[in-house]
């Protein structure tokens, strides 16, 4: 396919992600976004933490920058600074982005540094073999939590929107089409732009949860959507409903968007016809 | 009228210093050490600061904050040091001459970072202002016990590169030349002070302001386009990473890389990385020679570094004064070690009294480089107070006493 002959770096291949894994969908969702939006990923620099859903970033034939755990946003923020021309994408995790890197994402939604921040959330660390993150649904198996999680998870889209994200949007990989236009109304934004993603980590949660195949667990983020949902109960594959952790009814969508100085314009750095600025 | 600045070509010359001179010498003006430190950072071309407020260093974070907006440059308060030196990177990726200073437990935090822009090889300059250590330890008392984490902090088998400058103008100077190591050998340069010459003050000569400063970082001399491979070395070694968004798509990772950027956990491929960014950093000892004082016809030579190369030249003065014939070799670069000048410099010494405020962090290193034959006798001190010259002296003639046959 052209797109990805244009977009992709074929001797990165073949990828890490486990089959099933849900970043694949988000990752080839994301390829139809820039292949629309983008010419050339000349001035386009993705950066990203560690984790499985950072290392997509050095697939895309664009600027990739593969940091350091959770401190993407701090190499993103210089960056910017430096070159606020740049398109700047920050691929996270949730354990990357949420729990070592916590304070990064608040600050940088604080600064409202123009970017876009892009966070799988799995609810899992993947690489590192299963164990519990901080967006871990309470009653959910990990390699960490044998009696299952007895925390409470984060809701990462409301945690950005307190510290001052002008945009805040969730979507999740059962629907790339919702998630290309969310994707692309984030690119869209002046400022912080955070769009957490659900997707699955067929290969330790789904796994260790008895969720099934990679195609199951997709249909249990449907519950989220009653028109779409497929009765999970029924299928002999899974545990009963009652008994099996899940995703609570989470909203999906744009919940926020709004308009004040970037960090950038804040401080007189760059320029481009803004309205600070003259 | 536009506000509008950009980065990172540092073409606007720095602001005006504090009004130049006084009554007696119209040409020095009396600057503190980390005021040097910042202005030379800003005459070699830094135009992005980032940093958390610690003592002793915080006074350099708030000249940056003052100047840099002045002179086309970002200054940011990040949220932890971590934060700060990874903007750092991410300035310095994006083309700018980045710096950020702190002092221990902010050192301690940016060890990753280190590490991580070793590998990448991502040139900055991360000034360590040390104090009384480990922990929270002693705000702001002086010490020296930051040497060994310099150079091995960061997980790994790091090839580091650290300055320790001995006064207030070496602060500028060396600051300045950390600059310049940094951006030609691509790498992070350490200039690791103490508290006592950041905080003290001396008359100096400033850098004409209105001098340009350098011109950007060069870029690779290999073409973008799909061959371009961003880690092939140049003839000394060294990586030139384009900045990103100027024509060359590549990628920079922490994880081993072979040429072209990409991850591999090819052991073969890995040693040779290693090798090579340890052989790049080399020259380094060349480009930053010691400092010495009364050394020619020396038996007794102290070695000392940062402030207490200060207090040892009292001490070589007052054991010349004695009969003693003493001298002082001061190392301005402490990683790599300049071994073989090391050795040059003390060969024949009867004894080697290496002064330092730690247990005898770099003593070890002088040990090493002389082998057994040589009597040593460090002089070592930890707590929060400098070694006296006449703790020095004592020190010295005591053990001249036990070491030379007289
Ligand atoms: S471990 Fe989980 S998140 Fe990582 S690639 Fe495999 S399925 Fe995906």
């Amino acid at each position: 396919m052209n797109t990805e002959k244009r977009l992709l770096r074929p001797d990165m291949m073949p990828h890490m992600l486990c089959p099933g894994c849900g970043h694949g969908i988000v990752f080839e969702a994301m390829l139809r976004v820039l292949d629309r939006r983008f010419a050339t990923l000349d001035q386009v620099v993705f950066v990203a933490g560690i984790g499985c859903s950072s290392r997509i970033v050095g697939y895309i034939d664009a600027g990739t920058l593969h940091t350091t755990h959770g401190r993407p946003l701090t190499f993103a923020t210089g960056l910017k600074m430096a070159r606020p021309e740049l398109t700047v994408i920050v691929v996270t995790g949730d354990g990357d982005g949420l729990s070592i890197g916590g304070n990064h994402l608040i600050h940088a939604a604080r600064r409202n540094v123009d970017l876009t921040c892009l966070l799988f959330n799995n609810e899992v660390y993947g690489m590192t073999g299963g164990q519990a993150a901080p967006t871990t649904v309470r009653g959910a198996y990990t390699s960490t939590t044998p009696g299952g999680n007895r925390e409470t998870p984060f809701d990462a889209a409301r945690l950005a929107e307190a510290a001052g994200a002008t945009f805040v949007a969730r979507a999740q990989s059962y629907r790339p089409q919702l998630f290309e236009g969310i994707l692309e109304q984030a690119l869209d934004h002046r400022g912080f732009a955070f769009l957490e993603v659900l997707t699955d980590c067929t290969e330790y949660f789904g796994r260790t949860n008895r969720l099934g195949t990679g195609v199951d667990l997709l249909q249990s983020q449907s519950r989220a959507e009653p028109a779409i949902g497929v009765d999970l109960a029924a299928r002999p594959t899974l545990r009963p409903v009652a008994e099996t952790a899940v995703r609570p009814t989470l909203p999906m969508g744009v919940f926020h968007q709004s308009r004040r100085p970037t960090l950038a314009e804040a401080l007189g750095v760059g320029g481009g016809g803004d309205e600070l600025a003259r | 009228m536009s506000r509008a600045r950009r980065l990172p070509e540092p073409t606007r010359p720095l602001p005006p210093a504090a009004p130049a001179g006084n009554g007696a010498h119209p040409t020095l003006t009396l600057v503190q050490g980390n005021e040097a430190c910042a202005r030379g950072a800003l005459a070699a071309g830094c135009r992005f600061f980032a940093g958390y407020p610690i003592s002793p260093s915080s006074e350099i974070a708030e000249l940056m904050a003052r100047e840099l907006p002045g002179c086309g440059g970002v200054f940011l308060q990040m949220e932890d040091e971590m934060a700060s030196l990874g903007a750092v990177l991410g300035a310095s990726l994006g083309g700018a001459r980045a710096m950020t200073a702190t002092s221990g437990p902010g050192f301690s935090l940016m060890q990753e970072h280190l590490g991580y822009a070793s590998l990448a090889e991502i040139p900055c300059v991360v000034v360590d202002v040390m104090r009384g250590g480990p922990s929270t330890g002693l705000p702001t008392l002086p010490a020296q016990g930051d040497v060994m984490q310099a150079q091995w902090g960061s997980h790994g088998d790091r090839a580091a590169v650290v300055l320790a400058p001995g006064g207030v103008a070496e602060m500028l100077e060396l600051t300045r030349v950390a600059f310049e190591l940094a951006e030609r050998l691509r790498t992070p340069v350490v200039v690791l002070a103490d508290e006592v010459i950041a905080h003290m003050r001396e008359g100096m000569r400033l850098p004409d302001a209105s001098q340009a400063p350098p011109p950007p970082r060069p870029g690779p001399a290999q073409p973008p386009g799909p061959a371009f491979a961003p880690y092939r070395p140049n003839a000394a070694g060294v990586a030139e990473l384009p900045a990103f968004g100027r024509g060359y798509r590549f990628h920079v990772t922490g994880l081993m890389h072979d040429e072209r950027g990409r991850p591999t956990s090819d052991p073969v491929v890995a040693a040779a990385l290693l090798d090579r960014l340890e052989r790049k950093v080399a020259p380094a000892v060349d480009l930053v020679p010691a400092d010495t004082y009364r050394l020619a016809d020396a038996r007794v030579v102290l070695v000392a570094y940062g402030i207490t190369a200060r207090i040892a030249r009292a001490a070589v003065d007052a054991l010349r004064d004695q009969g003693v014939p003493a001298g002082l070799w001061r190392p301005r670069l402490l990683w790599p070690v300049p071994e073989q000048a090391m050795a040059q410099a003390l060969a024949g010494a009867e004894l080697v009294v290496v002064a330092e405020m730690n247990r005898g962090q770099w003593a070890r290193e002088v040990d090493r480089v002389l082998g057994p034959g040589v009597p040593s006798a460090p002089c070592l001190k930890a707590g929060g107070s400098v070694i006296t010259a006449e703790e020095l002296t004592q020190h010295v003639l005591g053990a001249r006493a036990r070491t030379v046959a007289p």
